[in-house]
């Protein structure tokens, strides 16, 4: 089996640490991993994005045009990505940032997700990037929730484990919402 | 009986993976000069050398390192430099000098784009630089193109015993996609490799011990001519033994992509996609580019009569594979100019393939 996954956002939402947390999680399964960052030359604010191909063999290409599926944290990566899931494909949507009303996406199941604001509820906006995770691998499959869990201890780095048990429930509570 | 279990895996960037097999391969000497998108290569050396005992030394300019090269190399060191498109064209005169010298070292290329300072994004365009060698008397060194980050450590580690093999330069070929994406990789062991004694080391003389000295001028009659013929000899030998490729679903294959480095990764899924759709195609990727593995090529192209070939660049390894294939056989290209933007998706070479597949004889 071979998964794709696009996530984008603003710099500082978390999508490489959101990307190299699942490439973690797959290497934790086994799996060989290709992640791809991108992102522009400012720290914060600028666009971030990253693709991450986890399968059992050759991961193939670690460009994507199509993918499977996309998580989309703001309303600029909505925009510009949203119509390049491939069909049949899903589009995890960050809705506290992104209005998509009127937006059709045929062939696509779009989840919405209020992520900042769970986040927030959690604790810390900052883990809208875990809250986004939990619900990536609630709607695939792709990921136990156990691997993610252990790769927040390689991804980490030593003195933020402290806030593993956090981060936990954030993708618990984001894997909860795409459930309702 | 004990069973030996391979290494576990690790998640590194494709720099980190050239700078971990460095060490991995015995290298303790490093000089070079901040670029990007290379920087994570010194960045690696600079914080593990120290303790390693190694010497890190941040140059004053990539003309400073690849002399550093040179001349640790020529006291028998294992020693390594890295830059990109900029750095690499200064350091052409060292190389060329090495050249000469018969020294043997490590360059890492991670290609941006170009000419000039073009830009930071994933390009091809210094193929003909790299196989040519870039610069000037005429020589070659060997170039290898890693297509993914484990090739990135293995080939790294290949790259030294090569060139320390066949006493020349050998340069490690990427871009900014294998170099800054991340990958699982194997931290493989040194492979065992008997390696010739360096007896040719300039290191200080015990007395009545013969003179050894390191030099690329040549001012005796014949004696250049004789040094260009020797080489010349070297890389056929080359040639002959040590050419490497890897070929996916060629044997039945109407059709043959040819790629090397990010672009053949690209390449690969859009041939499965192809092979998906129902068209016989395959991919040849040369893994050396130089030695080029042109006995490879001609042996496809006996049954197969059509090639694409796919670069990051108006078309530079196209020539080569002009060169090895049968008269008979054609190469379409595909490129993309390397620059922000221009790096292919999978979807669009699978188009390519398509039209050149429907429209083949």
């Amino acid at each position: 089996m071979r998964y794709d996954v696009f996530f984008a956002g603003y710099g500082g939402q978390g999508v490489l640490l959101a990307g190299n947390l699942l490439s973690y999680a797959a290497i934790h399964e086994g799996k060989n991993v290709s992640f791809f960052p991108a992102y522009g030359v400012e720290k914060r604010g600028g666009a971030a994005m990253c693709t991450v191909v986890f399968a059992d063999g050759d991961t193939g290409s670690p460009v994507v045009g199509n993918p499977s599926a996309s998580v989309l944290l703001n309303q600029l990566s909505f925009d510009k990505y949203a119509a390049k899931v491939k069909q049949g494909g899903i589009c995890i949507v960050n809705s506290s940032l992104v209005n998509s009303d009127g937006v059709d996406l045929p062939g696509v199941e779009v989840i919405l997700v209020p992520m900042n604001q769970i986040a927030l509820e959690m604790g810390d906006v900052r883990m809208v990037n875990m809250v986004a995770c939990g619900a990536y691998i609630e709607k695939t499959g792709a990921l136990k929730a156990a691997s993610l869990e252990a790769a927040l201890k390689k991804a980490l780095p030593e003195r933020n484990h402290r806030l593993i048990p956090a981060n936990v429930k954030a993708m618990e509570a984001g894997a909860q919402a795409t459930r309702a | 009986m004990q069973t030996t279990t391979a290494p576990e895996k690790i998640f590194v960037k494709g720099n980190e993976a050239v700078a971990m097999a460095a060490i991995e391969a015995g290298c303790r000497c490093y000089f070079g000069y901040p670029i990007t998108p290379q920087s994570d290569i010194p960045e690696y050396l600079s914080r593990e050398f120290p303790a390693l005992g190694g010497e890190f030394i941040q140059a004053e300019s990539e003309i400073g390192a690849i002399n550093m090269l040179l001349g640790a190399s020529a006291t028998g060191a294992r020693a390594m430099t890295s830059s990109s498109g900029p750095g690499i064209s200064l350091k052409q005169e060292g190389i060329s000098y090495m050249a000469g010298s018969e020294l043997p070292g490590v360059i890492v290329d991670i290609m941006r784009a170009g000419p000039g300072l073009g830009g930071i994004d994933a390009s091809q365009a210094d193929y003909n630089q790299a196989t040519r060698g870039g610069g000037h008397g005429g020589y070659r060194i060997i170039v290898l193109a890693p297509a993914s980050v484990q090739e990135m450590y293995d080939l790294t580690m290949l790259a030294f015993d090569l060139s320390d093999i066949y006493r020349m330069p050998a340069m490690v070929l990427a871009d900014s996609v294998i170099g800054q994406m991340k990958e699982s990789v194997t931290p493989n062991p040194r492979p065992q490799v008997v390696l010739p004694p360096k007896e040719w080391v300039v290191r200080g003389r015990a007395a009545g011990e013969p003179q050894n000295v390191v030099k690329s001028l040549y001012l005796g009659d014949g004696e250049m001519e004789a040094f260009h013929w020797k080489m010349q000899a070297r890389y056929q030998e080359l040639a002959d033994r040590e050419c490497r490729w890897e070929e996916v679903q060629t044997g039945d294959a109407d059709l043959i992509v040819t790629a090397f480095g990010s672009t053949s990764r690209i390449a690969k899924t859009a041939v499965a996609m192809a092979r998906e759709a129902g068209m016989k195609v395959g991919l040849m990727r040369p893994i050396t580019l130089f030695p080029f593995p042109k006995k490879a090529y001609a042996q496809l192209s006996e049954r197969c009569k059509l090639f694409l070939d796919i670069e990051l660049s108006t078309g530079q390894m196209i020539d080569d594979v002009r060169l090895s294939i049968a008269r008979d056989a054609d190469v379409a290209f595909y490129g993309r100019p390397p620059g922000a933007g221009s790096l292919p998706t999978p979807e669009e070479l699978f188009e390519q393939i398509r039209k050149h597949y429907q429209a083949r004889a």
